[in-house]
């Protein structure tokens, strides 16, 4: 049996106006459990906490109910208080009798009766109270970022900043993602590479980053803190550590006609690349289905030029096996593919291009040298017609588009438009919008100049269909403010593809038990409040793997990202909520319910060896909730059809308590 | 006890994050509802157990209302779409057992609607009271 | 009068199993459309008016024996929107209020040329017939 004791508050006049204060704490005395009962002006005033910590002592008191303020208020003050008198903290209980009693009741009769009955409701609660007490978990002191691009060198740097050791692991053989291949940047118009390139460089001569390049994830295991990852090291057939990049094996190496993924396949590398010149690493990689020596064994050109001897063809896929205490999701994004888009005939023609492959047209390090040529016949494109809003926005059929806006087409297409115009203003350039979305500092001038100055057509309307005849591409669209069908000869048609999180992120997203929406674009925890954390403890998310972002946006999440990461780091020690779910193993029948339910992933099961009654042991697989993971929302405990799950300081027999003692 | 008028005994279930939060921002506000609903907390919306609102009504409860973060906003990302559907089925369970549908209601309410709560709380203690007391799950034993 | 006609917009909803709201204006349908040139309101606007109910233009317009049924707009739409369904359900809320048609099967042939695509042949044939 508790002993407990109430402690009822005046809050100045503010209860004491509207509840008999005296009559409630008269009232309470004679509960189950109760063995002293006061009442006093303000209770949380540092006499009022003296008087509790003494009445503590002197009755020897093992619960506290105090009637007063709401929780919110002051459950953590009278909580330290407890504490101070050497109770454990969570034996308090408040009962809320200001915000939700004598500030909404008028009358001091039904106002009293109301705080006697919430009063008996704590007090009841109390007497099945238990003492807890917070895990704790060490933290592993280093971060790994997962995504080379923008975000992830953004993130990585930052961390490594406050002085923390990052991994980053990239899937391709050189950082920079996507924002290596593009051209210019909206909306100043400086060079991507210009900036990008420096950052790169930052993260290889930073001594705290490592850079796992042409790297998968294959394994994590553990949690916040303590995450346990397995990192596979593909087989790129060259010492990273030896090789130079001087590019001799490059030169000589005879496979030339592989298309260059880096250019999107419109131009070819050798089998033996380096993706582009600032790469990071600048190491060569040897494209194991293309090369003729490790295919058929004939050729090894490449290791007789290298006067480093880098290359070794008997390299094998290596494991590496690293802790962490975060992981930074920044797996970045992809234009969709354009195969479902018969109508635009970007496969039946070259001459259609989408608009990261228009990058690569008009960048100066791209297969044409910067020059804006077809790719049909590199004949310079008289009439371009710039198409918004493919694959975005589309709700008819899930495999063809997506629903949602992809946010960064109208912008890089106001910028393409505007950069044809200004290189070679003999060059008709005809927009088709639905919308022209430019919420973003300075976008929207941005948007204008293309109109008003460089004299960019932007038709409201969009293109139906587009044929190709001849050496033109027959361009049939509608503009809806004149009311007119268009119809246009065009040399060039430009798609704003929409975009879509990379193919990587559903694996991993299971890897991590991380939540992703329908679209695979991992959920965060709060979409307003905590927008760079996943809801899964340790796992961060940083750029367009959450959803559609530009570069400004992606590297103020990537930096929000490494903030967070850093407060986690510097912590020894993560203490967690006591309040959290626990199953009665006894109780518990494995069935996995709960595990479905948890929105954390905090709940795994072990199979568990039991004495059955007639002393013969038997293994039985039940449920184990990771405290360190564990947010206490108690959507298990519901969900336990064998009522074995229970969310502590929040138990079925005390809220069961509280509803009896409210209904007496 | 006799009782002159008759007055409904409501038990409100509010999710700590929102509707508690809510309830509290009525009191800031002086925002005046029936003394007759008594709250009580959980960490979330999903934590209420069909088994809490079957006890209430055992203990005879005229009415339980169940208050939650608004679909999209739960404090654990997910926890009100469960009890969304949780409670879909029970409360039509308890209006096959006779418990009418008016007595047993799920409201969303956000940290900022102190208003809202106060004004739910007076449309529920006035729907529940024209309803009467609830005779057709309450256990006279438990009644002292 | 405006009752009416949000009656019989209603109707034309109903019947065609369209949700006009889906539409964003974003003119894929008319700038897909082959009998555009030919029709007087375009598949984009016949969305428009019968979510506003301004219904009469629409039920005395040619544009509604101008449209090839080559349902090029439903293919396109990005919204799933489906506005040759909308017409062909236009057209016959038209021709049962009249209680006529506006030509029978027998004239369909004579219209005939070589160009037309089998499907709107077969289309014709259907709006025509009885």
């Amino acid at each position: 049996m508790q002993r407990i004791g109430v402690f009822v508050c005046w809050c100045g006049s503010n209860i004491a106006g509207t509840v008999d204060v005296q009559a409630v704490s008269e009232a309470l005395k004679s509960e189950p459990g109760v063995v002293y009962s006061t009442n006093y002006q303000y209770m949380c005033s540092q006499a009022g906490q003296d008087m509790i910590i003494e009445a503590v002592k002197e009755h020897n008191l093992s619960g506290i109910v105090v009637c007063s303020c709401s929780p919110r208020m002051h459950e953590a003050t009278f909580r330290k208080t407890a504490a101070a008198a050497g109770l454990n903290p969570y034996m308090v209980e408040i009962a809320n009798i200001r915000e939700q009693c004598s500030w909404v009741h008028k009358d001091m009769l039904t106002g009293t009766e109301k705080a006697i009955i919430l009063g008996k409701a704590a007090v009841a609660k109390v007497n099945l109270n238990t003492p807890l007490i917070p895990g704790e978990s060490p933290v592993t002191k280093r971060a790994l970022v997962i995504g080379g691009g923008i975000a992830g060198i953004q993130t990585a740097l930052d961390i490594a900043d406050a002085g923390f050791p990052v991994d980053i692991v990239e899937t391709k053989p050189t950082i920079g993602g996507k924002m290596a291949q593009l051209d210019k940047t909206f909306p100043t118009l400086d060079c991507a590479a210009c900036i990008l390139t420096p950052k790169m460089v930052d993260v290889a001569q930073n001594d705290k980053i490592r850079i796992f390049s042409y790297s998968e994830i294959e394994e994590i295991k553990g949690f916040v803190g303590n995450f346990d990852v397995t990192i596979k090291k593909k087989a790129r057939f060259v010492k990273e550590e030896i090789c130079t990049g001087c590019g001799a094996c490059v030169e000589k190496c005879p496979m030339k006609k592989i298309p260059n993924e880096f250019n999107l396949g419109m131009d070819n590398r050798r089998a033996i690349y380096i993706p582009f010149a600032q790469a990071v690493p600048k190491v060569a990689t040897i494209d194991p289905s293309a090369c003729n020596m490790l295919k058929n064994g004939k050729c090894g050109i490449c290791s007789k030029v290298c006067a480093a001897g880098a290359i070794d063809y008997t390299q094998k896929d290596e494991f590496v096996n690293e802790k962490y205490g975060a992981i930074v999701v920044a797996t970045g994004f992809n234009p969709i593919s354009m195969d479902k888009f018969d109508e635009y005939a970007y496969n039946q023609s070259k001459d259609v291009i989408t608009s990261l492959e228009f990058e690569r047209l008009t960048n100066a390090a791209g297969p044409t040298a910067g020059k804006l040529l077809r790719p049909s016949d590199l004949e310079h494109p008289h009439t371009i017609v710039f198409v918004q809003c493919v694959g975005s926005r589309c709700a008819s059929c899930a495999e063809k588009g997506k629903e949602y806006c992809s946010k960064i087409c109208c912008m890089y297409t106001a910028k393409h438009a505007m950069l044809v115009r200004d290189k070679y203003p003999d060059t008709e350039v005809y927009v088709f919008y639905i919308d022209v979305r430019t919420p973003g500092k300075n976008f929207d001038e941005f948007y204008r100049r293309a109109v008003e100055e460089y004299g960019v057509k932007y038709i409201k309307g969009m293109v139906g269909k587009v044929t190709p005849e001849g050496n033109k591409l027959k361009v049939r669209a509608s503009d809806l403010i004149a009311g007119k069908q268009l119809n246009i000869d065009a040399d060039l048609v430009v798609l704003a593809a929409a975009i879509e999180p990379d193919k990587s992120a559903r694996p991993l997203a299971t890897m991590l038990t991380a939540s992703m929406d329908t679209n695979d674009f991992f959920t965060e925890a709060h979409p307003k409040l905590r927008p760079v954390e996943s809801p899964t403890a340790g796992v961060f998310l940083s750029g367009a793997c959450q959803g559609p972002k530009d570069i400004p946006e992606t590297v103020s999440q990537a930096s929000a990202a490494a903030s967070k990461v850093i407060g986690l780091l510097c912590k020894d020690k993560l203490t967690g909520n006591p309040c959290i779910a626990s199953p009665n193993e006894l109780m518990c029948n494995g069935c996995s319910t709960c595990e479905n339910v948890c929105p954390y992933g905090a709940i795994t099961y072990i199979d568990k060896e039991f004495m059955n009654h007639d002393r013969t042991k038997s293994l039985r697989r039940v449920a184990q909730v990771n405290p360190a993971v564990c947010q206490g929302c108690g959507a298990c405990t519901v969900a336990c059809m064998s009522g074995a799950m229970d969310l502590r300081g929040f138990m079925n027999t005390q809220i069961c308590a509280e509803v009896d003692a409210i209904c007496r | 006890m006799q009782v002159n008028e008759y007055k409904p005994l409501i038990v409100a279930f509010c999710c700590n994050w929102c509707s508690y939060a809510g309830a509290d921002l009525a009191g800031n506000n002086r925002l005046n509802y029936p003394a007759d609903v008594k709250i009580i907390r959980v960490p979330c919306s999903c934590r209420v157990n069909p088994m809490f609102i079957l006890r209430a009504f055992q203990r005879g409860a005229d009415g339980v209302i169940i208050c939650g973060c608004h679909p999209g906003d739960c404090h654990y990302t997910s926890g009100n779409y469960y009890t969304r559907r949780r409670m879909a089925l029970l409360f039509s369970m308890l209006d096959y057992l006779g418990i009418e549908r008016e007595r047993t209601r799920l409201e969303w309410v956000s940290a900022a609607e102190g208003a809202k709560f106060a004004a739910t709380m007076n449309d529920f203690v006035q729907t529940v009271a024209a309803l009467g007391e609830n005779k057709r799950l309450e256990d006279l034993r438990c009644k002292k | 009068m405006h009752n009416n006609n949000r009656k019989i917009a209603d109707e034309i909803i109903f019947r065609s199993g369209v949700n006009v709201r889906k539409c964003m204006k974003c003119g894929k349908c008319s700038g897909t459309c082959p009998a555009y040139d030919e029709m007087e309101y375009h598949p984009h606007q016949f969305v428009y008016m019968v979510e506003t109910g301004d219904i009469e233009p629409l039920m005395n317009s040619k544009s509604l024996y101008m449209c090839l049924s080559c349902f090029a707009c439903v293919e396109r739409c990005p919204r799933g929107v489906e506005p040759a369904k909308l017409i062909e359900a236009v057209r016959n809320a038209q021709v049962r209020q009249q209680d006529k048609n506006h030509m029978t099967a027998n004239d369909v042939p004579a219209k005939l040329d070589e160009n037309i695509p089998q499907q709107a042949i077969v289309s014709a044939l259907r709006k025509y017939r009885k």
